[in-house]
C-alpha cells in the first residue's frame, strides 16, 4: 500500500542550534517528536542520541546552525527526519570524517559515524568554506 | 562550584546525575570530582546515571576521563544504573567505557568498590 | 471531461440532509450493513450523519478529483474511523465499502428528481457523484486493510514477547532460553526483555541458552555479542550455553569471537554462575527416611 515511495511531511519545526544549551533543547524536541511518531523507548533513545551528536558538531565545528525536525510518512510507515544545516567551514575530507575515531577536536571521533549507525537513513553534504548539511531519519517499523 | 551535588560516603564519592547536562556542566563536574578525590582522599567514585535518558559520545568521554583521572589518583570508578535503552544505544554507537566498571545499582556499586579497594590483586597489582 | 465543474451536488446535500440520511439508512439496512445487529442503529446513523456533513464540506469546494486533498480530510477521517471499527469487529471489507456505495441509490434518486428533464446535465452530475463515491468507497477498503495489518502486527509482537520468557533461575541468576531463529526484529525484543529483567530482578548473571537456535551465523553471533555488551555496560555478565558441537565448529570456522564465556549445557553454565556468585551446592549426605 505504498504511495509510490513519496515522502509526506506531516509536521515540521525548526530550532536554532547555536549554544550548548541548544543541544539540550534539541534532545528534548527530538524526544517529543519521536514520542509523537509512536517510537518505542529504544528507537527514541537512538534517535535522540544521534541528534545530540550532530547538534554538538553543528555548535562546535559548524559555527552554529539550524535543525529542522519533521514527522514524515512514506506509504504506511511513519518516521522522524532531522536536517541539520550550518554555514560553517565545512568538512574537507568527508570520507575520513565518517570513520570511527577520526576527530579534529579531541573528541571520541564517533559523532558522524555513530549517528549514522543509529539511523535508518543518513546523508551528508559539505562544501568547504560554505557549510554542511546532515540529514538523518529513523522509521517506526 | 558545580550544580551537581557530590556526596561523600566513607571513602567514596557519590555523584547522582539527575539533569540533562549541557557541556559546561559536564566539564565542571569532571573538574569538581577530580578536585574532591584529592581533597577528600577518596578511594572510590560512584556515578549514578539511572536518571540519564541519553548518554552520547560527549558524556561517554566525560565518564572515561573521570575514570582515567581517578585511576591516576588510585581511586576506582564505578558507573551504576545505566538504563537498558541507553546500553543498547551505546553498543550501537560503538562507544566503549574504558577503565569504567559498571554495576546495576548503588548498593552493588559500593560492594564493587569495596572489593576493588580491599582486594586489588597485590599492593601494586593490576586492576 | 473536466472534473471540477459547477455542480448542484453541494446544494443537494445541504438542502436534503434529512431525506438523504433517511433513505441512505434504508439502503444500508437493505444491504445488511448492520450485520445482524453488531452495529447499533444509533452508531450507523451517527456515522452516516457525520459523513454527509463532511461530504457537504468537501463538495462545496467543487474539487472532486483528488480525495487526498485537505478539503476531503474530514471525510477521510470519518471513513477511517468506520473502517477501523468494522475491522476490529471482524466485518469484511465489502461490508465496509457498502457503507459508502449504498449512498448512491438515494443520491441518484434525488438527482433524477431535480434534473430528470435535462439528461445531459443529469448524466454529468451522476458521473461526478459516482466518481467521488467510488473513490471514497475504495478508500474505506484501504483503510480497512491497514487496520487489519496493524492488528496482525500487534499480534505478532505479542507472540514474539510470549515466546521469549526470561526465567529467574536463582537469586541473581537469569536464564533466557532462546527458541527458533534469531532475526533482527526478534533480537531487539529479546534483548530489551532480558535487559529490563536484569534491572527489575537485580540479577548480575544472565545465561543465554541457544540450544533451541538452529543455526548460528555471523548475524546471529553479532546479535548475541551486542546483547552481551549491553548487559555488561549495565553491570551484568552473560554466559552463553547450549553450544552444540556443530555450532562450536561453525563459530571457529567463521572466525567469530563471542567475547564471553560459553558452555555446552545450561547446567554447566548454572554451576559456573553459582561459583561466580560465591555460592556452592553442598552434599548433605543420604536423604533421611521418614518413618
Amino acid at each position: 500500500m505504498t504511495q509510490g515511495g513519496c515522502l509526506v511531511v506531516d509536521k515540521g519545526e525548526t530550532i536554532a542550534v547555536r549554544t550548548s544549551d541548544d543541544v539540550v533543547r534539541v534532545r528534548q524536541a527530538v524526544r517529543a517528536r519521536a514520542i509523537e511518531a509512536g517510537f518505542g523507548i529504544v528507537d527514541q533513545t537512538k534517535l535522540v542520541t544521534a541528534a545530540s551528536e550532530i547538534a554538538r558538531n553543528t555548535v562546535d565545528y559548524g559555527g552554529g546552525g539550524t535543525l529542522l525536525i519533521e514527522i514524515v510518512r512514506e506509504g504506511t510507515r511513519r518516521g522522524v527526519q532531522l536536517t541539520f544545516a550550518d554555514n560553517g567551514p565545512g568538512i574537507v575530507d568527508l570520507k575520513a570524517a565518517m570513520t570511527d575515531g577520526y576527530t579534529t577536536g579531541g573528541g571520541l571521533g564517533l559523532g558522524l559515524s555513530g549517528a549514522k549507525r543509529l539511523s535508518n537513513e543518513f546523508s551528508i553534504e559539505s562544501v568547504p568554506g560554505k557549510g554542511t548539511t546532515v540529514t538523518l531519519a529513523r522509521w517506526k517499523l | 562550584m558545580a550544580e551537581i551535588p557530590v556526596l561523600k560516603i566513607g571513602d567514596c564519592l557519590l555523584v547522582s546525575i539527575q539533569v540533562d547536562m549541557h557541556d559546561r556542566l559536564a566539564m565542571e563536574l569532571q573538574d569538581d570530582l577530580t578536585n574532591r578525590i584529592v581533597s577528600e582522599r577518596a578511594r572510590g567514585v560512584m556515578i549514578d546515571i539511572s536518571a540519564l535518558e541519553i548518554v552520547d559520545s560527549f558524556i561517554g568521554r566525560m565518564l572515561n576521563n573521570i575514570a582515567a583521572m581517578s585511576r591516576v589518583l588510585d581511586a576506582v570508578t564505578v558507573v551504576v544504573g545505566m538504563r537498558p535503552a541507553v546500553a543498547i544505544t551505546l553498543v550501537e554507537l560503538g562507544l566503549s567505557l574504558t577503565g569504567v566498571r559498571t554495576a546495576l545499582n548503588v548498593d552493588k556499586g559500593l560492594a564493587l568498590i569495596r572489593k576493588a579497594i580491599d582486594d586489588p590483586g597485590g599492593v601494586l597489582g593490576r586492576r | 471531461m473536466a472534473e471540477d465543474h459547477a455542480t448542484i451536488i453541494p446544494q443537494l446535500l445541504a438542502e436534503n440532509e434529512q431525506t438523504l440520511l433517511r433513505d441512505w439508512m434504508e439502503s444500508q439496512k437493505k444491504s445488511g450493513a448492520r450485520r445482524g445487529g453488531q452495529i447499533s442503529e444509533m452508531e450507523l446513523s451517527e456515522a452516516s450523519r457525520r459523513l454527509l456533513a463532511a461530504l457537504r464540506g468537501g463538495a462545496a469546494t467543487g474539487q472532486f478529483a483528488d480525495i487526498t486533498a485537505p478539503v476531503w480530510d474530514q471525510s477521510r477521517t470519518v471513513l477511517e474511523d468506520a473502517s477501523r471499527s468494522h475491522a476490529t469487529l471482524g466485518l469484511t471489507p465489502s461490508e465496509t465499502a457498502t457503507f459508502v456505495f449504498s449512498l448512491k441509490e438515494p443520491l441518484f434518486a434525488l438527482l433524477r428528481e431535480k434534473l430528470g428533464k435535462d439528461p445531459d446535465r443529469l448524466a454529468h452530475e451522476v458521473w461526478i457523484a459516482t466518481m467521488l463515491l467510488d473513490k471514497l468507497g475504495l478508500y474505506t477498503v484501504e483503510a480497512f486493510q491497514k487496520t487489519r495489518e496493524d492488528i496482525i502486527r500487534r499480534q505478532q509482537q505479542e507472540l514474539l514477547e510470549l515466546s521469549t520468557p526470561v526465567v529467574r533461575l536463582w537469586e541473581g541468576i537469569l536464564a533466557l532460553p532462546l527458541i527458533g531463529t534469531l532475526d533482527s526484529a526478534r533480537t531487539q525484543i529479546v534483548m530489551e526483555s532480558l535487559l529490563e529483567e536484569i534491572v527489575t530482578s537485580g540479577a548480575e548473571i544472565a545465561i543465554i541458552d541457544i540450544t533451541g537456535v538452529p543455526t548460528v551465523d555471523t548475524l546471529v553471533a553479532q546479535h548475541l555479542i551486542k546483547t552481551v555488551a549491553a548487559a555488561r555496560l549495565m553491570g551484568a555478565d552473560c554466559i552463553i550455553s547450549g553450544i552444540r558441537p556443530q555450532i562450536a565448529q561453525t563459530i571457529v570456522h567463521l572466525g567469530l569471537e563471542l567475547g564471553v564465556v560459553s558452555k555446552a549445557t545450561m547446567a554447566d553454565a548454572f554451576a559456573l554462575a553459582l561459583r561466580q556468585l560465591g555460592k556452592a551446592v553442598v552434599d548433605r549426605g543420604p536423604a533421611r527416611q521418614e518413618v
